[in-house]
């Protein structure tokens, strides 16, 4: 009884001490609160009365600049929603290369490339459909570095997925006709006109170095960006090829390996060309490197021992991880 | 294989479109040099209302200037025609900083005129090009705010001068309209780009003005109106 007596008293001195404690703790925030709100109050006082008099809505100046500042808003509005969809389209192409590294031959795993085939037709359709939206109407190369990286990560994921398919690169016109769609929705009226005259452009045949005849819902693919594509395709190239003599495909890295060679006497074929072209250049230089010297290897190693046995070397072996690092794979 | 020619034609398309691409950059490269050089021309004139003398017939100096705006239309053309429609943005750089300089210097041309500020449409009858893209060779909103930013700047310099000149009224001017600049600029949401860092540098050409206007008005050399 005494006891619970006791502790009854503890609890209510425990209770009231948090109660005030949590009180006065209160206080002090709404007092920093009101601290800091009072200051900045006196602070925006400071400045408005530092400045010219309050804008004047009535000045033609003003109204000018209230139209200059609805052209800026919706250009920076636009570019914000571009560079958004560019990066969604960054990441599903990305994840499409991952997903076709996973490919091995045609007779295993065709699913996977049906896979990935429909994944890029719903990229197309989903997020290039809108970038298409966004930057109809205006001079396609005012928009472009907004998109340009998901459209590069894109052509990379295509040219991919095709190489696998028909092991042959994909040509640019191909890669236009993908981003031309066909289903134009009414055109804004400042467009009106121009788009009117203009049928809807789907035939490949269109001349690629004049943009102004795609006057069609379409995501103008320049020259340059499908160039700097296919640049990064030889990265996915090399990686596939190393990748390969791991699953037992010894003529794949040969084959990858001419592939490569042509690309890069491509390359280093172009005179004046950008500083980007050059710096991809050194990169696939690298790639083509390594996929020789796993040709080399492969050869050296292939005259030596049977071939059945050197894909149990290469694959079966616990020294096979040791192997591919030896090569260089950056498994990034 | 069909392989081989097929990445020797991608290729060699790649290299017309470089060549193509080089050539008509040289070409522009030429037009642009003239522009800048009659620009430079231009501004070398229209400083003379700096030195005390120019300051007193402005208006003189102003009827000059105008009949050499007429090299600059003329170049306009020959460079609009270069451009292949839909690219004005592919090489756009090339010809930015004439673009802007030029706004500059009609808009200051149009102050010492009526000491009023330009519209894009009037820096465009000027120079010789289209507001709008879809017209054809146009001048860009943010060339012609940059032209802007850059007058405040020469005013700034001009207030300073014309009290030299014993002129006291213009600075009054000056003030109010750089104040209204700053005012109007400060209704735009800018980015973080070279716009964005030459309006930042406004708030010190309008600082300036207003010490000149505060030392005439502490000495009482204010006119009044």
């Amino acid at each position: 009884m005494g006891a619970a007596i006791l502790y009854c008293a503890y609890y209510a001195i425990f209770v009231l001490t948090r109660v005030t404690q949590s009180i006065m703790s209160d206080r002090k925030k709404r007092n920093r609160g009101h601290e800091k709100k009072s200051q900045k109050t006196d602070l925006e006082e400071d400045s408005t009365a530092d400045q010219q008099p309050a804008v004047d809505e009535t000045s033609p100046v003003i109204q000018m600049f209230r139209s200059f500042q609805q052209q800026l808003d919706s250009k920076h509005d636009k570019h914000e929603r571009i560079v958004k969809l560019s990066r969604d389209i960054t990441i599903e192409s990305k994840r499409t290369i991952f997903m076709l590294h996973r490919f091995k031959d045609v007779t295993t795993s065709a699913s996977l490339l049906e896979q990935a085939e429909s994944k890029l037709v719903e990229l197309e359709g989903s997020k290039f459909k809108q970038v298409a939206k966004e930057i109809q109407g205006t001079d396609p190369f005012m928009f472009l570095r907004a998109y340009s990286a998901g459209l590069q990560e894109y052509i990379e994921a295509l040219t991919f997925l095709f190489f696998l398919k028909n092991n042959h690169l994909i040509s640019l016109e191909d890669v236009q006709k993908r981003l031309t769609f066909t289903d134009t929705p009414p055109v804004d009226d400042s467009q009106s006109e121009g788009a009117s005259q203009a049928p809807v452009e789907t035939d490949s045949t269109a001349d690629q170095s004049n943009p102004s005849e795609l006057k069609a819902l379409t995501v103008w693919v320049p020259t340059s960006e499908y160039v700097l594509g296919i640049a990064d395709l030889t990265g996915e190239m090399m990686r596939r090829a190393i990748n390969s003599v791991g699953d037992g495909d010894l003529t794949r890295p040969f084959e990858i390996c001419t592939f490569l060679q042509e690309m890069e006497s491509g390359y280093s074929g172009l005179t004046n060309c950008n500083r980007e072209v050059n710096r991809k250049l050194t990169v696939l230089r690298q790639s083509l490197r390594k996929v020789e010297n796993a040709c080399y290897t492969l050869r050296v190693r292939g005259s030596e021992i049977p071939k059945h046995m050197l894909v149990d070397m290469i694959s079966k072996s616990s020294g096979a991880a040791q192997f591919i690092e030896e090569l260089g794979v950056d498994e990034d | 294989m069909g392989e081989k020619s097929n990445i020797t034609s991608i290729f060699a398309n790649f290299q017309q479109y470089l060549t193509d691409e080089q050539d008509l950059r040289e070409e522009i490269r030429v037009i642009v040099r003239e522009l800048e050089q009659s620009a430079r021309e231009i501004l070398t004139h229209i400083q003379t209302v700096h030195q005390p003398e120019g300051i007193k017939d402005v208006s003189t100096v102003c009827e000059q200037t105008v009949s050499m705006f007429e090299q600059i239309r003329q170049g306009m053309t020959n460079l609009a025609v270069k451009i292949p429609e839909n690219q004005y943005y592919r090489y756009n750089d090339q010809w930015r900083f004439v673009m802007q300089r030029l706004a500059f210097l009609s808009a200051y041309l149009t102050y010492l005129q009526d000491e009023s500020m330009i519209s894009i449409q009037q820096v465009a009858q000027i120079i010789g090009v289209k507001v709008v893209r879809t017209e054809g060779f146009h001048i860009d909103l943010e060339d012609y705010l940059m032209g802007l930013l850059q007058l405040a700047s020469e005013l700034s310099r001009l207030a300073v001068n014309s009290v030299t000149a014993g002129d006291y009224g213009r600075p009054i001017r000056i003030a109010k309209f750089v104040g209204e600049m700053d005012s109007g600029f400060r209704l735009l949401n800018l980015k973080n780009d070279s716009l964005r860092k030459r309006f930042d540098g406004l708030k010190y050409d309008l600082k300036k003005v207003e010490e000149v206007v505060y030392d005439l008005t502490i000495r009482g050399l204010k006119p009044a109106d």
